[in-house]
């Protein structure tokens, strides 16, 4: 079998069906290969979709994609053992035609996205794991070897949206090894609830969701996040830390979410769930400087194996797609114009990713990495005295309200140091610019 | 593997490949010797496991996919792929 296409894309995540949709679209002959027993069955996200990049696809995603709640609330938790502080933003403006953010599920979200490939004319085979690139003589990858008999199929351009692992590229030398000090590791689990009884618990009506994301002294100075997420009819709940912490031992990751679940204010809210799922991802939270190369002869990368995660701003299947969305559009102006897919005509794609948000924003949290992994305090010293500052406050007993300034503004300095807070707020306020 | 974990995973879909290991331990010798064993407390669905005389016991079942184990191998000593096409873990949810 010596079938070829124009473009093969690897995976059936956002921003390999992203890819695929808008060559198929354009007209060009495109097979996208997916290792799951169905698109989605291997993908893991939190998970709240952006509308922005998939609106940008397909404009009228609304009416026909399986998007559960409108996100009208966020919720930033600091945790200590005993306490939250918490910072809340609800708007009637999230209530518009159009929302933002959804929260969905990816393995029936991934379904649909890839039905619309499928229409779009592209061929989708699952079931199937792309095991290596085929180069040509001169290095330039011309296909893939699967593993099915007589597996090779060949094309013009190889797209490899194969997820965070980025198999195809580290195994070709096209990248490294992820760095386990970048990379984290988060555990989730889906908490189901009659959806009455989940509007209740967090203040809601019908189709409108909560997603609270929480930091603190949970992940013991290791960076980390946990999340609590709403659907129609369950609850998602995760922590993730970086991998490079997990390793030096003190807490595993299952743990670690029991320890969530546990927390007083997070308890009640789960009560009589019943957990049908436990997943595990991987997130490559480097930013800018981690991103590897992103083209070479007959080949691009998108998505998370790129890289292209906004961690700071819980952003990715978003860039994913507009990834996906560029890499399609430069294989299609390139056929337009009689070009090959050389490394050097597919610059494009990263001109084009350069110029967007994608690049622009990862740019200005590019110092965001190494800032958290030379500051774990902020992950435990902080929560702690905001959360005694707080508590002081609002004590009554007896002792006058001037007094109890002086206590807390003592407790910072005498956690942090003068020179240490100044030194902080200057460093964020870098890190962050 | 610890108790939690089991009751975990015991929620999931898995399709096994019984015929197949997608993971494997290229020298055993050196996970004894020379290793702080971060893969029996780091991997979320607890696959490796310390044995009574130091060994460790890979079982890859329960296997998420996630990666972590090779990453965070010090001696690099894992032969590592997903398994075949249509076989592990088959997320309900996602």
């Amino acid at each position: 079998m010596t079938e070829k296409f124009d473009a093969i894309v690897v995976g059936a995540g956002p921003a390999g069906s992203a890819a695929a949709y808008v060559m198929a679209k354009a007209g060009l002959s495109v097979l996208q290969l997916e290792r799951g027993e169905y698109p989605g069955s291997k993908n893991v996200q939190g998970a709240i979709l952006y509308s922005d990049a998939l609106e940008r696809i397909i404009p009228e995603f609304r009416d026909e994609a399986p998007l559960e709640r409108n996100i009208i609330e966020q919720r930033v938790w600091m945790l200590t053992d005993k306490s939250h502080v918490g910072f809340d933003f609800r708007s009637e403006e999230f209530n518009n035609d159009k929302p933002d953010r959804y929260s969905i599920i990816r393995a029936q979200f991934d379904r649909w996205f890839c039905n619309k490939v499928k229409q779009a004319g592209a061929m989708v085979i699952c079931e199937t794991l792309v095991k290596a690139l085929i180069e040509n003589e001169h290095g330039r990858v011309i296909g893939v070897t699967t593993d099915r008999d007589d597996g090779d199929v060949f094309a013009d351009i190889v797209i490899l949206a194969d997820g965070v692992n980025s198999n195809l590229a580290r195994v070709s030398g096209y990248r490294n090894e992820l760095e386990n000090k970048n990379t984290a590791l988060v555990v989730k689990e889906m908490h189901f609830l009659r959806s009455d009884i989940i509007q209740n618990r967090f203040n809601i009506n019908e189709k409108e969701g909560v997603a609270i994301e929480v930091v603190g002294t949970l992940t013991r100075g290791k960076i980390g996040m946990g999340f609590i997420y709403t659907n129609l009819e369950f609850i998602s709940i995760g922590i993730g830390c970086m991998v490079g912490d997990f390793q030096k031992g003190g807490l595993t990751p299952y743990g670690l979410l029991d320890e969530l679940k546990e927390h007083p204010s997070v308890k009640p809210l789960l009560i009589s769930s019943e957990m049908k799922e436990y997943s595990a991802h991987l997130i490559p939270e480097g930013g800018y400087n981690a991103i590897p190369k992103i083209y070479g002869d007959g080949w691009m990368v998108v998505g998370d194996s790129a890289g292209l995660v906004n961690s700071i701003h819980r952003e990715g299947s978003n860039m994913a797609m507009t990834s996906g969305q560029f890499a399609a559009e430069t294989v299609i102006a390139l056929k337009k114009e009689f070009k090959s897919f050389s490394e050097h005509n597919l610059a494009r794609y990263k001109i084009a990713l350069d110029n967007s948000y994608v690049i622009k924003d990862l740019k200005k949290y590019k110092r965001m990495p190494n800032f958290l992994h030379k500051n774990r305090h902020f992950f435990t010293l902080y929560p702690e005295l905001i959360s005694e500052a707080i508590a002081t406050i609002l004590r009554v007993d007896g002792i006058d309200k001037k007094s109890k300034g002086k206590q807390i503004i003592r407790s910072f300095r005498k956690g942090r140091g003068l020179f240490g807070l100044i030194a902080d707020s200057i460093k964020f306020v870098r890190a962050i610019r | 593997m610890s108790n939690n974990v089991e009751e975990k995973l015991f929620q999931n879909r898995y399709l096994l490949d019984k015929e197949n290991t997608h993971i494997r331990i290229k020298n055993l010798d050196l996970c004894r010797t020379s290793c702080s064993q971060p893969c029996t407390f780091s991997c979320p669905a607890a696959c490796y496991e310390k044995t009574e005389d130091g060994n460790i016991e890979l079982m890859t079942d329960g296997c998420l996919e996630c990666g972590t184990c090779r990453i965070i191998c010090p001696n690099n000593n894992l032969e590592w792929s997903y398994p075949r096409g249509g076989f592990g873990i088959s997320f309900k949810f996602g």
